[in-house]
């Protein structure tokens, strides 16, 4: 799948705001007055500015609002809607913890839960497709809640929490990604089923259907070098799990906090770009373009 | 509306025959030719004359080579591609407005253009290919089975089928209720065996493709048996055998 | 939210126009949807004979041709070096008028010096009828680098041919046979066939070393060895004579077999041998005395001996049945093992005699005999330019006549039907006319058939009348002329000088010469003088091919869609089996740009040359345009270009011109047919009620009954004169080749280009893809995202043993030249052939496209590879690279070594970018 930059600030922001402002909710960063209202600000600011650059990958970004309508079926819809509710269930509570209102921790909790449901919604975004065999599987939400997370806690200075939860993180990853590479052999497609000529003998693709190019090909086939796809993982983790958490253990807060988290967000950002770059579209069979059988 | 529709009345679809596409691409310039001025957005091409030309095209006609396990004779197979029109279509339930959907009365799937926030994910849950962004008008596109040919009643009677169908020179192309068990797409996927395309995913795809029938068999039947034995006989023996057959 | 409301009943457009196609040379009926006056769609026309409803890919991306951005403006007049690009644009009447000051002085001196060569021109009665009024002999159209053989070989055997001039008994048939196929005749009709006959169960057999297309579909494929096909066919027929499976009674009554060949040494040694009434004769089996071979009764005796005269078919199944033609003996150097052979001669016998049957039609033949019933032999053959393509294409063509003959299967039920104006014996067409005389018109036609050596277009020393040598000792069966000629013998001065040459839609400076390159240099070079070789140069076409920049003027012609034509039965029809059928085009939208119909130009033109035929008698232009000529010319008396609506608008074939008959195939869908009636429409050559109803539609004027010509006479003179008889005789060093080219009976014998060939051990073909046509689709916004590049397939073989792997290229040499291209894998491929899609390859600059296009980058040309001529042979002379016989460009010899050089840019050559003469296209 093609790495968009729309869609990998999308989801890594809006997780780490998203999990950031769990935190705050559950009242784990405790603060009040100003510093309560930059820690809000801070965790909204991403959380909204992710849900805005998704909006870039949209041909038609001034219809989205029509995407609130089909959370019955669509885990997009049930994003954007957990997207849009948890954010206004949170506001009480950082009012509340901005000015001294004292309103207690009951939105803070609840809007903690729309956190992780929002975040759990963008994953089942992509783990739903069975058509991405690599991404149609439990450690995708997985993932991405250990890095919503991992996230809010080293944005919290939360110092051996957050090394715990990188450290976790970056076994999960490890875990994901050992998976993954057997996802579409696991799968069970290749090009005969595809075709449903699997009587015949073995199918190869002999001429595309047109030389030039197309929305598919772009889009959905993408290939990354194996030795390049290597190298970005040990990046990833060193990144986003390694550093923070060896700077949560070791730094003081403030340095922990600032290296951490720009560590982190860099390697959330290495991890979504693998995280689509390696993702193989099963429409790739048909132009003989996947790793899988052929 | 993303939901699908729990029955529909009928099931309107494809039968592709693979025994008998030549890989004109007929298909696909007739899909090209009236879509572009047909329902919804035209079918847009970027860079026509230019170095990277691209353009949207409902239906694509891939070529395949298949070798035997056997290691027999290679035969190549081309394969047209367009949407399946699922009965448990995934493009339509990702679609986060209701843009696609696919219609109770016979099971078309369609993209309401209007609705459409191009965010791809569509496209994205299709296995087999069948959805293309257009570039221009940056919505979805996709095969409609014609929905503005089949009922459309400016066109005579004979006419009311996907232009695919209608332009195809071999015949390879069939357009029916599946349904209907008396249809001819039914027929002849009974007949023929047509096969599902990768069934294994759930999508419960509505066209079916017609395999090949077996090709480049050894020669079951025995050879000719030779008329006399030409060595002994010479020329003159064999010409008056052949022409004692006259009477 | 329910689910949209849809307009399922748009209006479609506000009209339909109902024409014929042009995107290639099918022909079929169009309906052209116009909107606001645009034409917004195109789908096939249900009525229409040819396609029945059925569009290819190029009919439908037709609205793509109309709006291309390489369409010509206006016509332009050079004013720079030749191929620099710099041309003005001119008026119609400057540019009339330049061509009439080039071409009047040299009508009125030497015509001879107007060459004037048609591509994929669909207007050959006109422009032939053009030149014969001008009065130069050098006149023809593309067929020479297309396929004659295949016309020719049809010609002389069975008074028809392939190509689109018959077509299988769909309806009847079950076992169909493709040797080969060239995608743009019939093309449509081929592929309907097709898919009937596969729904009704029907088997489809393929002769092709690559297996695409239509072999793809194939039930089974016989992946044969390039240039082998006359080995293979053979081959089959001696396995049917051994074991007795050939149709006697069709031989003996339809055939020459029964016809003696005169066995006596002297000159008429090996003619059929003729009575005192200089007929041919046959011994009858009931008195064992000659009889008149077309006496009714008569049962002409295949084994007569007469005073030491045998049959035709004792020649013929003596040769046959000869060990050299036993599969076991062809088997590898066709590629196909002996019991396959075997194997497809019991198939052809079971379809032929297994499963023969009848049908209840009552008919009456040439002789006079009355039978009540017609016999099917449901097996069919189609062959084109692959197996005519070679220079042993044109024994190859009429073995696989014979082979279609001895299984009886020529227009009979289920088998091959010609169609009207076919079948038509050589002696029903014109031998070729030749001689020019100042001022004055040819005496008759161009192009023919030549009887014997006295039909040569020789001059009195030796010399040749035309500038492409048609019609001499070289190829003396050259119907179609030798377009790929021209231009090189124009530049050697050789046989003469031209002054003139003027050409349409034919891209010669391209995809349509051998030796691309040096083609280019041949166009711009100069002689000592400083003068061009070829000192002027007039194009038409409709759009900026690689030759527009080598013309000095430029004649812009209109597209398809904007422009009268008529597809008639003087030239080549689109009739069926059952019907006669002819059809126009006509502007179903109006040029927005000051381009003329090239065919009214011509008569335009040749009104101001004042060329009789087109002038009135007080020197006013006889025709306003080609839409008048085609109502209101006549070729003979009450026959012209179309023959529906004659006369007040009821008569048929022939009547007086009518003013109303362009409008009256409008209204029937741009098309007429006239029904075959019933009874005649099979066993047409010698069914009587056929023959009548023939002379009534006006094909002939007298019935022309003919016997198959197994055993070729006009062949046999040209051998005869090779072996020394005969007062006029070839030079001696084509005495030896002669004797084996003209043999009367087929014989094969390997292709030219195998000889010395060993270090290229791997044959090199090209295909026309079935979306593409030509150059065409290059310029086509639809189809070339479809084709917009092209590989050298290579088979497995080649593929493992050079370590190819995906996205290599590889070094293609031959005997001529080198060129670097990149590859891909094919396993349904001859193990010694490699491919690649025909004219896919542009010249940077051409076609409106980004000099960046991957048509310019990595699309290549198998031209560059081929010469005209073939390397020296011994006696120090260059044979052409072409038939012996008919004279037919041999693209398929190509040989060539292959070698891998890795990932590379570009293809090799790459030639400067061709100037612009429209702008580069932008959007659609």
């Amino acid at each position: 799948m093609k790495p968009a930059p729309s869609v990998i600030l999308f989801t890594t922001l809006s997780g780490l705001g998203f999990g950031f402002l769990a935190l705050l909710g559950l009242g784990l960063i405790a603060t009040q007055g100003w510093p309560a209202f930059f820690h809000w600000a801070f965790g909204y600011a991403l959380a909204v500015g992710g849900l805005l650059s998704s909006t870039f990958h949209l041909g038609h970004p001034e219809r989205a609002w029509r995407a609130f309508s089909q959370w019955r079926s669509s885990w997009l819809s049930r994003e954007g809607v957990a997207a849009v509710a948890t954010l206004l269930i949170l506001a009480p509570q950082a009012l509340s913890d901005w000015l001294g209102l004292g309103w207690g921790q009951g939105f803070g909790i609840l809007g903690a839960g729309g956190c992780a449901a929002t975040v759990l919604c963008t994953a089942m975004i992509y783990a739903q497709l069975k058509t991405v065999p690599r991404w149609h599987h439990w450690t995708v939400p997985a993932t991405y809640l250990a890095f919503a997370l991992t996230g809010g806690l080293i944005l919290a200075g939360t110092g051996l929490w957050a090394t715990g939860a990188a450290l976790g993180l970056g076994l999960l990853l490890a875990y994901g990604w050992r998976v993954g590479d057997s996802a579409f052999a696991r799968a069970g497609v290749d090009l005969a089923s595809a075709t449903g000529l699997s009587g015949l003998g073995l199918p190869q693709v002999f001429e595309q259907p047109h030389t030039g190019g197309n929305y598919l090909m772009r889009e959905m086939i993408f290939t990354v070098g194996r030795r390049h796809a290597a190298k970005l993982r040990t990046l990833t983790l060193i990144l986003a799990a390694g550093l923070p958490a060896l700077a949560a253990a070791i730094l003081p807060v403030l340095p922990a906090l600032i290296l951490g988290g720009l560590s982190h967000l860099a390697g959330a950002m290495a991890q979504r770009w693998l995280f689509f770059a390696e993702a193989e579209h099963v429409v790739g069979l048909y132009y003989g373009r996947t790793s899988g059988k052929s | 509306m993303t939901c699908l529709p729990a029955h529909t009345d009928k099931r309107l679809g494809l039968v592709i025959d693979l025994d008998t596409c030549v890989g004109c691409q007929a298909c696909v310039t007739a899909c090209k030719g009236w879509n572009d001025q047909g329902y919804g957005a035209a079918l847009s091409d970027q860079d026509p004359y230019g170095a990277d030309p691209s353009g949207t095209f409902l239906n694509r006609v891939h070529s395949y080579q298949v070798t035997p396990h056997d290691g027999g004779t290679a035969k190549i197979i081309n394969f047209p591609r367009s949407c399946l029109h699922c009965e448990d279509a995934p493009c339509v339930t990702v679609c986060p407005t209701g843009a696609s959907y696919k219609r109770s009365e016979d099971g078309i799937v369609l993209v309401n253009e209007d609705a459409c926030i191009g965010c791809g994910l569509c496209a994205w849950a299709c296995p087999y290919g069948a959805r293309e962004m257009d570039q221009e008008a940056q919505v979805m596109k996709k095969c409609t089975l014609c929905v503005d040919r089949i009922y459309n009643e400016n066109l005579p009677e004979e006419d009311r089928e996907p232009a695919c169908v209608r332009t195809c020179p071999t015949g390879a192309r069939h357009f029916g209720d599946f349904a209907d068990p008396d249809s001819t797409v039914s027929k002849l996927t009974r007949d023929r065996g047509g096969v599902p395309l990768l069934p294994q995913l759930g999508t419960k795809p509505v066209n079916r493709y017609l395999p090949p029938r077996p090709k480049d068999r050894p020669e079951e039947a025995s050879l000719l048996a030779p008329l006399l034995d030409i060595k002994a006989t010479g020329f003159a023996g064999w010409l008056d055998r052949m022409l004692g057959k006259l009477d | 939210m329910g689910q949209p409301k849809i307009d399922t009943s748009p209006k479609v457009s506000d009209e339909i126009r109902k024409t014929t196609c042009y995107m290639c040379a099918c022909r079929c009926g169009i309906n052209v949807h116009l909107t606001s006056g645009k034409v917004t769609y195109i789908e096939g026309n249900r009525d229409h004979p040819v396609n029945k409803g059925v569009l290819c890919a190029k009919g439908a991306s037709g609205i793509m041709q109309v709006t291309a951005p390489s369409r010509l403006q206006t016509p332009l007049r050079r004013v720079g070096p030749r191929g620099s690009g710099a041309f003005e644009p001119i008026s119609w009447d400057e540019a009339l008028d330049l061509a009439v000051s080039w071409m009047k002085p040299l009508r009125e001196t030497a015509p001879e010096k107007l060459a004037f060569f048609t591509g994929r021109d669909q207007s050959q009665s006109l422009t032939g009828w053009w030149a014969q009024a001008f009065g130069t002999p050098n006149y023809a159209a593309h067929g020479g680098f297309c396929s004659v053989n295949m016309a020719a070989a049809g010609i002389y055997t069975i008074g028809g041919a392939f190509w689109e001039f018959g077509q299988p008994d769909w309806k009847h048939t079950n076992l169909f046979v493709l040797f080969g196929v060239a995608e743009d005749h019939d093309s449509n009709p081929i592929k309907i066939g097709i898919g009937k006959l596969k729904a009704r169960g029907g088997k489809v057999v393929s002769v092709n070393p690559i297996r695409t297309g239509y072999n793809a579909v194939a039930d089974d494929w016989y992946g044969i060895t390039p240039g082998t096909d006359g080995l293979l066919i053979l081959s089959l027929i001696h396995c049917l004579l051994e074991v007795g499976k050939v149709d006697l009674d069709y031989l003996a009554r339809w055939t020459n077999a029964p016809l003696l060949v005169n066995g006596a040494e002297g000159p008429e040694k090996g003619l059929i041998l003729k009575n005192a009434e200089s007929q041919p004769f046959v011994i009858d089996r009931r008195t064992g005395m000659p009889a008149p071979w077309d006496g009714q009764g008569v049962e002409p005796d295949l084994g007569a001996v007469w005073q030491g005269h045998r049959t035709v078919f004792q020649h013929m199944a003596e040769r046959y049945l000869s060990d050299e033609y036993a599969p076991e003996a062809v088997a590898e150097r066709c590629g196909i093992p002996g019991p396959r052979i075997r194997a497809l001669a019991a198939e052809l016998s079971r379809a032929a005699f297994d499963q023969a049957f009848t049908l209840p039609i009552k008919w009456t033949d040439f002789r006079g005999d009355t039978h009540d019933h017609m016999v099917g032999r449901p097996v069919s053959f189609h062959a084109m330019r692959g197996i005519s393509a070679h220079s042993n294409g044109f024994q190859t063509a009429r073995a696989l006549h014979l082979l279609q003959i001895v299984l009886g299967s020529v227009e009979v039920p289920g088998g091959y039907r010609l169609k009207p104006p076919y079948p038509k014996p050589v002696e029903a067409h014109p031998t070729p006319h030749f001689v020019a005389a100042p001022g004055k018109p040819l005496s008759g036609p161009h192009l023919g058939y030549v009887r014997g050596p006295e039909n040569l277009a020789l001059k009195e020393d030796g010399t040749p009348w035309r500038i492409d040598k048609a019609f001499t000792w070289e190829n003396p069966f050259s119907a179609h002329g030798m377009m790929h000629m021209v231009i090189p013998n124009a530049h050697a001065g050789d046989p003469y000088r031209i002054d003139t040459l003027f050409l349409y839609m034919a891209n010669m400076a391209w995809n349509s010469s051998m030796n691309t390159a040096k083609v280019m240099e041949m166009l711009t070079d100069k002689g000592p003088d400083g003068e061009y070789v070829i000192p002027r140069i007039i194009y038409s076409d409709a759009y900026a091919s690689e030759m527009v920049a080598y013309a000095d003027l430029i004649l812009p012609d209109t597209t398809y869609l904007e422009r009268h034509d008529c597809i008639s039965l003087l030239d080549r029809p689109i009739s069926e089996p059952d019907a006669a059928g002819d059809s126009i085009r006509w502007p179903v939208v109006e040029a927005d740009r000051d381009v003329r119909g090239f065919q009214s130009v011509l008569l335009d033109l040749g009104a101001r040359l004042g060329l009789p035929g087109m002038v009135n008698p007080d020197g006013t232009p006889k025709f306003k345009d080609y839409a008048d000529y085609i109502v209101n010319h006549q070729r003979r008396p009450g026959v012209g270009p179309l023959i529906g609506w004659r006369g007040d608008g009821t008569k048929t074939g022939r009547g007086d011109p009518n003013p109303d008959q362009l409008a009256r195939y409008i209204e029937n869908g741009g098309f007429h047919q006239a029904h075959v009636p019933e009874g005649a429409s099979y066993m047409k050559p010698w069914n009587a009620a056929y023959q009548d109803w023939a002379v009534e539609t006006s094909f002939y004027e007298t019935p022309q009954p003919y016997l198959f010509n197994i055993w070729s006479e006009p062949m046999r003179r040209f051998q005869l004169a090779a072996e020394g008889q005969g007062f006029i005789q070839p030079p001696d060093h084509l005495r030896d080749r002669l004797k084996v080219a003209m043999d009367p009976l087929p014989l094969w014998y390997p292709a030219y280009g195998d000889e010395g060939a060993e270090d290229y051990p791997v044959h090199a073909l090209t295909q026309r893809p079935m979306d593409m046509y030509h150059s065409w689709g290059s310029q086509n916004a639809w189809l070339r995202q479809i084709r917009g590049r092209n590989f050298l397939y290579l088979p497995t073989k080649i593929w493992v043993a050079e370590g190819f792997v995906d996205g290599d290229y590889a070094r293609v040499t031959s005997p001529h030249g080198e060129i670097t291209v990149p590859v891909a894998h094919m396993a349904a491929l001859n193990p010694d052939t490699v491919w690649t899609w025909n004219a896919i390859g542009k010249r940077k600059g051409a076609w409106a496209l980004d000099e960046e296009a991957s048509e310019a980058k990595e699309g290549f040309l198998l031209n560059h590879l081929i010469s005209e001529l073939l390397p020296e042979r011994g006696d120090g002379r260059r044979w052409s690279n072409s038939d012996p016989v008919t004279g037919q460009a041999a693209w398929f010899d190509l040989r060539v070594r292959i070698e891998r050089v890795g990932p590379q840019e570009k293809a090799q050559p790459q030639f400067d970018t061709l100037p612009r003469v429209v702008p580069q296209g932008e959007g659609r």
